[in-house]
C-alpha cells in the first residue's frame, strides 16, 4: 500500500468512450495489496474491460467472498453495486441476485482459496446453474493474508517459498469448469494485458457462466524460482492456444488472419469473437479435445492460456427455469403478488 | 548488450542515455528554461520549510539579484513549468523567490570572502547593469581589482532608471548593488565613457561592456518636430522620473506601444498627473509583448487598451500638442500564418496632453572606435561568441544587452557569469574553450517502504494570487509597492503545487518483473510496456498518445518479454507512486542536482554542496 492517495488529477489528453467516461473514471480506491501484487493488474484489466465497453457502472454489480482477492472489489468500479460476501459462498449471493435482477452484469472475484477450497461446493453448483455471470479466479497457488501456505491450485512440484515440498496434487479449475458444463473458459495471466481485455469483453458479452481463471503472481510468497506461478515460471511456460479479438456490434472485423485459423463466435448481443488459432490441434469448441490437451499439457508443464473451451448456444439459468423477463424489483406489486384466486388456480393444477 | 537486445535497439528508439545530464536537467523545465539554471524546485522545498535563508543563497550564487529578480523577472521559468500543462496555472515561482528574498536572514558570514591580496589583474566594466555586476561579482572572489563605469549617479543600470518604484522599492535594488559594490568595487559613477579607446589607454587586462540598450526608438510622423515638447521616449522619461530631473505630466496621456516598458509608463503617468491614460497598440491583443501580468496590472490600476491602433500623425496646433490620429487596423495572416496588419480605412483622434513611445529600444555603441580590432555585424552590432562573449578583440568581452539586443535581466545575469569565466582564462592565459562542465548528481530519495525525503503527496490547490496594496493608496504614491508579497501561510500554500521535476523517476531495467503495478498506478497514464518502435510510431501507441515532441521519451533497453518501458515525461507528477507500486525497486525517485562551473567556486559553494 501506499500513504498518499492517487492523485485525482488526470492527463487532459485520456481518451473518453461512449459515454464521456474516462478510464479513471472506473476506478476505486487505491489498492492496499502488496506492490506488484497481480491482482491489481486484473483490477487494471477490468476497468480498462469496462471502459472500452461503455457499460456505466451502475449497470455492475461486484461480488466477492474472503481473501487477498475478494478485496479488490474496492480497487475498482466504486460507483458500481457490490456485495462481500462469506468465505467462499459468494456464488450463491450471485444466484440469488442474478434471479432476482437479470439486468444486472454480475462480476464475481474470488481466489484460489474461496474457490478451490472453502467454496468449491458453491463453485460448482453455480456453473451446473449455468448462472450468468462473470467469474473471475485470481489464482496465485497461496494463501496470502494468512502467510503463503499452500493452497489447493498449488502445483504438486511447486515448493513454498521456505523449500517445503507440496505433497497434494492440485486442481485445475478450468478443467473442472470445462467438466462441469461451463459455456466459457478462459485462463490467461495478470501480466498480459494484451490477451487478458479481450477475453474479459467477450466474458461480459457471454450469456451465461463464463469461467476466467487468471494466473496472479504473489509477490511476496509465490513468486520464487521453485513457484510454477511466478512471474518468470508463467512467462517461460504459457502457451496461448488462440489469440481473441473482440469485435464490438457495429464494428468491422479489421484483423486479417489466413484462410482456416480463425473461428468467429457471434455473442448474444450481436457483436462477434474472432478467435485465430494459434495452436493448430486446438478447437475451443470441442470440450473432449479440449479436455485431452489441458491435461497432456499439464502433464508436461505447460500452462495453456485463451479461451480454452466456448460453447454459444447453451441455455443459461433463466432460460433454462422459464423465468421472467423482467427484473423483480421492476415487477408491480399485483404481478409479484397475483392474490388468492390466482394461488386457488395454480393449486388446482395439482389437485 | 544481449544479442536480443541489440536487435530491438535497432528496430525502434534506442534506451535513453540518464548518464548524460542533460536528460534529466530538462525534464525540470523552470531550471532548464531559466537562462542562470537556478535550482528551483530545491528553493522551493526550502521555501515549504521556512529555510528562507537557504532558499535566498540557492538564488543568490545562481542568479545575483534575487529580491530584485523576485519581482520583476520576465520568468521564462513559468511559462515552462509542467504544471501549466497539466491543470491550469504555473506554480509562482518568481513570487516564491520573493519571499525568499523578504524572509531571509543574515547571510552576512554566507557571502564569497574577497581576498586582500589581489592577484594583479584589473577590470574594467562599462555600464553598471546586471551583466557588469554579476561580472564583478563572480571576479572579486578570486582577486580580481574591477572597476566600474556608469553614466548614472548610481549602480543598477536600467534596473534602476527604468523600472519604477512602485514594481521595485528602492531599498531591495539598492540592497543587492550593494552587496556586490561592498565587496570592494571600484566605481566611477557620472562618468560617461565616450571612448573605448581611452578606456583602453588605462592598460586595463579586460574590458567588459554591458551598457545595455539605453536608445529607445523613435516615430518620425509628422507633428513629431512641432510636438517635441510634449512628445517623450519611454526610457528617458521614466529614466528622468527615476532621478528626479522630472514629477509630473499632463492630465491626458497616451501611450505608444505594447511591451512592458509602456505597461511602466502608462502605470508611472497615473501617479505623476496623469488621469486619462490609455494605451495603443499596433497589433492585435494577443500579439503584445507584455508580459500578461504586467498588462493585468495596468488594466487593474483603469489603463484601457487599445489595440490595432497605428499611430499616423501627431496633432499640433498653435504649437501645442493636442492630440494623435490613428489609423485602424486588422490583422489578415497568409496561409503561412504570417501576419500582416492592414488599415480598414477608419481613423480616430485621441485628444492628450502628453504622449509616451514605448517602441522598442536599440544598443548604442558610438563611443566603440570601429578601428580597434572590434568587428561589427551588418546589424551594427558587436561580433560577440555566443559561449564566450568575447568580441574580434580579444581582452574585450560583452554581454547583456550591449551584445544581444533587448532582452532582460536574468539574460544579463546569465551572459555575465560566462564573461566572467571567459575574462578569467584569458588573464591566466588559458584557453577559453577550456571551460568547466557543470556539476550534477543523481541521489535516492527513499527513506522508508513508502517515505520520501520529499513531500511527494500532490496538492490541487490553484495558483495563490498575490496580495496587492490597495489601488487608491497605491495610485497616489510612486514610492508603495503595489505587490505585497505572499506572507509565510501563502507562500507554504504555493511552494506545495511545486511538483518536485527535479526528483526523477529512474528505471533499472534488470530489476523489472514486467508485474504492470507503475503502469496501472500512475495517475497520469505516463508509464507503458510495450513494444519499441521508430520515435513517431511508439508515441502514437503510448496509453495516452505523447503529443508534445517538446518533452521526451524516457525508454529502456528490451525487457525479458521484448517489450521495452517507454515512459513520457511529459505530464509526469513526479508523486512516486510508481516506485512505491514497484515490488523490486525497477523505479526509485533520486533527486537531480545541477549546477553550473562558475569562475569562483566560492560564488557556487552552497549549491554545490548539494552535489552528491
Amino acid at each position: 500500500m501506499t500513504y498518499i492517495k492517487k492523485p485525482a488529477i488526470r492527463h487532459p489528453g485520456l481518451r473518453q468512450n461512449n459515454l464521456g467516461l474516462t478510464r479513471r473514471d472506473y476506478e476505486g480506491v487505491l489498492s492496499t495489496l502488496c506492490a506488484g501484487c497481480g491482482h491489481d493488474s486484473i483490477s487494471a484489466a477490468i476497468i480498462e474491460t469496462c471502459f472500452e465497453l461503455d457499460l456505466p457502472a451502475n449497470r455492475i454489480a461486484k461480488l466477492s467472498g474472503i481473501g487477498c482477492s475478494s478485496k479488490t472489489p474496492n480497487y475498482f468500479l466504486d460507483r458500481a453495486h457490490g456485495f462481500n460476501g462469506v468465505h467462499g459462498r459468494m456464488p450463491s449471493v450471485a444466484t440469488g441476485a442474478n434471479i432476482a435482477n437479470r439486468d444486472l452484469i454480475y462480476l464475481g472475484i474470488s481466489g484460489d482459496g474461496d474457490t478451490a477450497s472453502i467454496g468449491l461446493g458453491q463453485f460448482s453448483h453455480a456453473i451446473r446453474r449455468r448462472v450468468n455471470m462473470i467469474y473471475i479466479v485470481e489464482n496465485n497457488g497461496t494463501y496470502g493474508l494468512t502467510k503463503g501456505q499452500f493452497s489447493a491450485t498449488n502445483d504438486r512440484d511447486s515448493k513454498s517459498k521456505k523449500g517445503e515440498d507440496n505433497l497434494f496434487d492440485s486442481i485445475d479449475l478450468a478443467m473442472l469448469g470445462i467438466q462441469l458444463g461451463a459455456g466459457f473458459v478462459g485462463r490467461s495471466f495478470s501480466g498480459d494485458k494484451d490477451q487478458l481485455v479481450p477475453l474479459m469483453k467477450a466474458a461480459m458479452r457471454y450469456n451465461g457462466f463464463a469461467l476466467l481463471d487468471i494466473i496472479s503472481p504473489c509477490v511476496t510468497f509465490n513468486n520464487h524460482a521453485a513457484s510454477t506461478k511466478s512471474y518468470d515460471y508463467i512467462r517461460d511456460h504459457s502457451e496461448a492456444v488462440d489469440k481473441l479479438d473482440f469485435v464490438p456490434e457495429r464494428e468491422e472485423i479489421t484483423a486479417d488472419y489466413e484462410e482456416g485459423q480463425t473461428i468467429y463466435v457471434k455473442m448474444h448481443d450481436g457483436s462477434m469473437m474472432q478467435l485465430h488459432k494459434l495452436s493448430q490441434d486446438y478447437d475451443p469448441r470441442d470440450a473432449d479435445a479440449a479436455l485431452a490437451t489441458l491435461r497432456k499439457r499439464f502433464t508436461s508443464g505447460q500452462v495453456v492460456t485463451g479461451l480454452l473451451y466456448i460453447d454459444d448456444r447453451k441455455q443459461d439459468l433463466h432460460e433454462l427455469m422459464k423465468t421472467t423477463k423482467t427484473p423483480l424489483n421492476a415487477l408491480h406489486m399485483d404481478e409479484l403478488c397475483p392474490g388468492r384466486a390466482k394461488l386457488d388456480e395454480i393449486n388446482k393444477e395439482f389437485a | 548488450m544481449k544479442p536480443k537486445d541489440a536487435t530491438a535497439a535497432r528496430r525502434g528508439v534506442p534506451p535513453t542515455d540518464i548518464s548524460n545530464p542533460n536528460y534529466f536537467h530538462k525534464i525540470v523545465d523552470c531550471q532548464w528554461a531559466c537562462p542562470t539554471h537556478t535550482p528551483v524546485p530545491e528553493y522551493i522545498r526550502l521555501i515549504a520549510q521556512a529555510r528562507y535563508t537557504d532558499a535566498f543563497m540557492l538564488n543568490w550564487e545562481s542568479n545575483v539579484f534575487p529580491g530584485i529578480l523576485g519581482r520583476t523577472c520576465d520568468r521564462p521559468c513559468e511559462p515552462a513549468c509542467r504544471r501549466g500543462r497539466l491543470d491550469e496555472k504555473p506554480v509562482a515561482i518568481c513570487r516564491l523567490k520573493r519571499v525568499a528574498a523578504d524572509y531571509k536572514g543574515d547571510i552576512e558570514h554566507r557571502l564569497p570572502k574577497v581576498p586582500k591580496r589581489k592577484n594583479g589583474k584589473r577590470i574594467a566594466l562599462i555600464g553598471a547593469g546586471p551583466a557588469s555586476l554579476t561580472v564583478a561579482r563572480d571576479l572579486m572572489p578570486l582577486g580580481y581589482r574591477c572597476v566600474l563605469i556608469e553614466k548614472d549617479p548610481q549602480g543598477g543600470g536600467l534596473m534602476r532608471s527604468n523600472i519604477p518604484r512602485f514594481r521595485l522599492p528602492e531599498s531591495v535594488l539598492d540592497e543587492e548593488v550593494d552587496r556586490i559594490v561592498d565587496m570592494g568595487l571600484e566605481t566611477r559613477y557620472g562618468q560617461e565613457v565616450a571612448s573605448l579607446k581611452s578606456v583602453l589607454d588605462e592598460d586595463f587586462d579586460a574590458v567588459f561592456v554591458g551598457t545595455g540598450a539605453p536608445r529607445g526608438k523613435d516615430l518620425q510622423i509628422t507633428g513629431r518636430e512641432a510636438g517635441a515638447a510634449n512628445i517623450h521616449i519611454g526610457i528617458d522619461w521614466l529614466s528622468s522620473i527615476a532621478f528626479g530631473h522630472a514629477d509630473s505630466i499632463g492630465k491626458r496621456v497616451v501611450v505608444i506601444g505594447g511591451g512592458n516598458t509602456a505597461m511602466d509608463c502608462c502605470r508611472t503617468a497615473l501617479r505623476v498627473g496623469g488621469k486619462d491614460v490609455r494605451v495603443t497598440v499596433r497589433s492585435p491583443r494577443k500579439d503584445m509583448k507584455a508580459s500578461e501580468w504586467e498588462i493585468e496590472d495596468a488594466e487593474k490600476e483603469g489603463v484601457p487598451i487599445f489595440d490595432n491602433h497605428a499611430p499616423q500623425e501627431f496633432i499640433v496646433e498653435n504649437g501645442k500638442l493636442t492630440g494623435v490620429r490613428f489609423a485602424k487596423m486588422k490583422a489578415e495572416y497568409d496561409e503561412a500564418g504570417k501576419r500582416t496588419l492592414v488599415p480598414t480605412g477608419e481613423e480616430v483622434v485621441f485628444e492628450c496632453d502628453d504622449v509616451l513611445m514605448a517602441i522598442g529600444q536599440d544598443n548604442a555603441l558610438p563611443w566603440i572606435e570601429r578601428d580597434i580590432g572590434i568587428s561589427f555585424n551588418e546589424w551594427d552590432m558587436p561580433v560577440v561568441d555566443g559561449t564566450t562573449m568575447q568580441s574580434t578583440r580579444p581582452n574585450v568581452f560583452f554581454g547583456g544587452d550591449a551584445a544581444w539586443g533587448p532582452e532582460n535581466i536574468i539574460w544579463a545575469v546569465a551572459h555575465g557569469h560566462q564573461a566572467a569565466i571567459s575574462i578569467d582564462l584569458f588573464c591566466k592565459g588559458q584557453s577559453l574553450s577550456n571551460r568547466l562542465a557543470p556539476g550534477a548528481s543523481l541521489v535516492s530519495q527513499k527513506m522508508g517502504i513508502h517515505e520520501w525525503s520529499y513531500d511527494n503527496d500532490f496538492s490541487g490547490d490553484r495558483r495563490v494570487p498575490v496580495p496587492h496594496a490597495d489601488n487608491q493608496k497605491a495610485l497616489k504614491d510612486l514610492d508603495v509597492e503595489v505587490e505585497l508579497g505572499y506572507d509565510d501561510r501563502l507562500a507554504f500554500q504555493e511552494a506545495e503545487r511545486c511538483l518536485n521535476c527535479d526528483v526523477q523517476t529512474v528505471f533499472e531495467r534488470d530489476l523489472c518483473i514486467e508485474c504492470d503495478a507503475c503502469m496501472d498506478v500512475c495517475p497520469v497514464d505516463c508509464i507503458n510496456f510495450t513494444f519499441n518502435a521508430d520515435e513517431a510510431n511508439l508515441r502514437e501507441r503510448l496509453r495516452v498518445p505523447a503529443a508534445n515532441e517538446e518533452q521526451d521519451l524516457y525508454v529502456s533497453d528490451a525487457l525479458k518479454t521484448g517489450r521495452v518501458m517507454a515512459k513520457d515525461e511529459d505530464l509526469c507528477l513526479h508523486c512516486g507512486l510508481c516506485a512505491e507500486r514497484c515490488p523490486t525497486g525497477a523505479w526509485d525517485m533520486q533527486k537531480f542536482t545541477y549546477v553550473e562551473a562558475q569562475a569562483s567556486p566560492s560564488c557556487a559553494a552552497y549549491s554545490t554542496s548539494y552535489l552528491r
